[in-house]
């Protein structure tokens, strides 16, 4: 099956600095493709050359097969995009801008049928410049979705939401994916990227520092697990150091805590077991995406 | 629908919520002619225009001001906001074009130049017994020529102004001095020759004197027509070659 999305050495350059510097990565269809990284890594910059908002200076980029620099209307039939910063026009009503949107595209979904879903049919009739923040994002995505697109760029899904409505949105992502809808999602939200995304590349300075799921973003970033739990009956912490994987165990008070790598902590419940120690308050602390970030980027996000 | 036919429709309603726009527009010019209407003996021809009737070269003046507050203002202020609120970057990542906006905007602004002249007429026709013009292809070509070379001009405003705030203050800037020239705050009649000259080679002087002079049953002299013509070909390539779409 040949990928939706080839990129194959895009760069692009301002004044003779590369601010995407030859970047290559595969989607495939029905995949969530997560871009990371900090402000200025070069996100929106490559996310617009593969739109066909800026002319790349070198390297390839198919999109279904079509190469947005020379084949932009028919790609953009097929793409939807929800862009950083814009806005509508002050005085257009909700309604007007989705029916106006539809009107562009040659199988378009049924508007009001995308009001409903993203929780504006309320303000159908409610002028652009009277919405909400997080009103304004949820017509960009439903804006972006209105000509049935078979791609999806979305650039900071989820600013100007707050907590709850970021939740709702996720959800509704991942129900596009699953009717088989390429999304590339950019974001600087950890969180978000490791719920959603099946595969992440992380930029940083305009190159691909990484590329793997995010379970396998937090793996290649090594580190240990911590498991933290309280025996109801006496053990010998000890015999645990010799459990396959793991790397540490200390007691504090009540509670023994063990530390491992990969699949450690099966091993050690195993161990429990085979002792018949039973034990309550078990806590296993997982790494983040966000701490492999710093393992892997040496530095956190706001920087 | 298709997309371009609802561009216009939207920008057409989008329109008619401005409500200083459709006060420059329609409000201000029918003010303008019922007010000097009015005055006594206004209607019969006056010596100090040129033989006109009062109330005729007002309404001329009227269509002057119609056209110029939509070029010269509107044009560039609109087009400035889209361009910088990325209504226009948007729509590059749909098969519509941003063009497409632009077309639909001056198709509806000069819709509504056409209307608001139509309405022009017909007041000082009802109210006051001014004839209709009297050259009617001439005087249709005149606001057609006016029509094309203020909007160019306006739409190159746009095109050379980096922000909204920008093109607005260009657009305001080019406003009153055409104002000016064009014999809108005075008579041409009563400037001097030299004044007169530069008057005549602005696009709204050039308009005025071929609307006045196809309205009393005067062929309009080429010039007129020519320099419209020329402001609306120099200022439309100019504004093709350097607008640009995106505000980074």
């Amino acid at each position: 099956m040949t990928p939706v999305i080839e990129v194959t050495g895009l760069t692009k350059r301002y004044a003779g600095q590369a601010v995407v510097d030859g970047i290559s990565f595969h989607v495939d269809r029905g995949e969530i493709f997560g871009i990371l990284g900090p402000n200025g890594a070069g996100k929106t910059t490559a996310v617009e050359c593969m739109e066909g908002l800026r002319r790349r200076d070198a390297g390839q980029v198919r999109i279904l097969g079509l190469d947005p620099k020379t084949d932009g209307h028919r790609l953009h039939q097929r793409l939807g995009v929800q862009l950083q910063e814009t806005q509508l026009q002050d005085k257009i009503k909700v309604g007007e801008a989705l029916e106006l949107y539809a009107s562009f595209y040659p199988d378009p979904a049924d508007w009001r049928e995308l009001l409903d879903r993203w929780g504006l049919a309320g303000k159908r009739d409610t002028r652009f410049g009277k919405l909400s923040g997080g009103q304004k994002q949820r017509l960009f995505i439903a804006l972006a979705l209105v000509g049935n697109p078979e791609v999806v760029f979305l650039d900071e899904l989820t600013a100007g939401l707050d907590p709850g409505a970021r939740r709702a949105t996720w959800d509704l992502i991942a129900q596009i994916r699953d009717s088989g809808v390429t999304v590339v999602l950019v974001s600087h939200f950890m969180d978000e990227v490791e719920e959603l995304c099946d595969r992440v590349a992380i930029l940083e300075r305009g190159r691909i520092a990484a590329l793997d799921t995010p379970a396998g973003l937090v793996d290649s970033a090594g580190g240990e697990y911590r498991m933290r739990f309280r025996p109801t009956a006496p053990l010998d912490e000890q015999s645990l150091a010799i459990v396959p994987g793991v790397t540490g165990v200390e007691r504090h008070g009540a509670h023994v805590r063990v530390t491992g790598t990969g699949d450690f902590a099966s091993a050690v419940t195993a161990e429990l077991a085979r002792r018949q120690v039973l034990v309550a308050d078990l806590r296993i602390e997982g790494r983040s995406l966000d701490s492999a970030y710093v393992a892997l980027t040496g530095r956190t996000m706001d920087t | 629908m298709d997309g371009f036919s609802r561009l216009a429709l939207v920008e057409g309603k989008l329109f008619l919520r401005e409500k200083a726009a459709l006060i420059g527009v329609f409000g201000l010019p029918v003010a303008l002619v019922i007010g000097f209407g009015l005055i006594p003996g206004f209607s019969d021809p006056q010596k100090g225009l040129s033989d006109q009737i009062g109330t005729e070269y007002i309404a001329a003046l009227g269509v002057a001001i119609v056209l110029a507050s939509l070029g010269l203002t509107g044009v560039p202020m609109v087009l400035g906001q889209y361009r910088e609120r990325g209504v226009l970057r948007r729509l590059g990542v749909t098969p519509v074009r941003p063009v497409a906006l632009l077309l639909a905007d001056l198709t509806v602004w000069a819709a509504a130049a056409v209307l608001s002249v139509a309405v022009l007429i017909a007041v000082v026709r009802i109210a006051f017994h001014v004839p209709a013009p009297v050259k009617p292809g001439w005087f249709i070509l005149a606001v057609a020529l006016g029509i094309a070379s203020l909007f160019a001009t306006g739409l190159l405003a746009a095109s050379v102004a980096p922000t909204a705030r920008g093109a607005a203050g260009i657009g305001w800037l080019l406003f009153f001095p055409n104002m000016f020239l064009a014999g809108i705050y005075f008579p041409t009649e009563e400037m001097s020759s030299t004044m007169r000259q530069i008057g005549n080679f602005t696009p709204l002087g050039s308009a005025l004197h071929a609307v006045r002079d196809s309205w009393m049953g005067i062929d309009p002299r080429p010039e007129y027509l020519g320099i419209m013509a020329a402001w609306a070909l120099v200022a439309g390539a100019l504004a093709a070659r350097f607008f640009r779409w995106d505000q980074a």
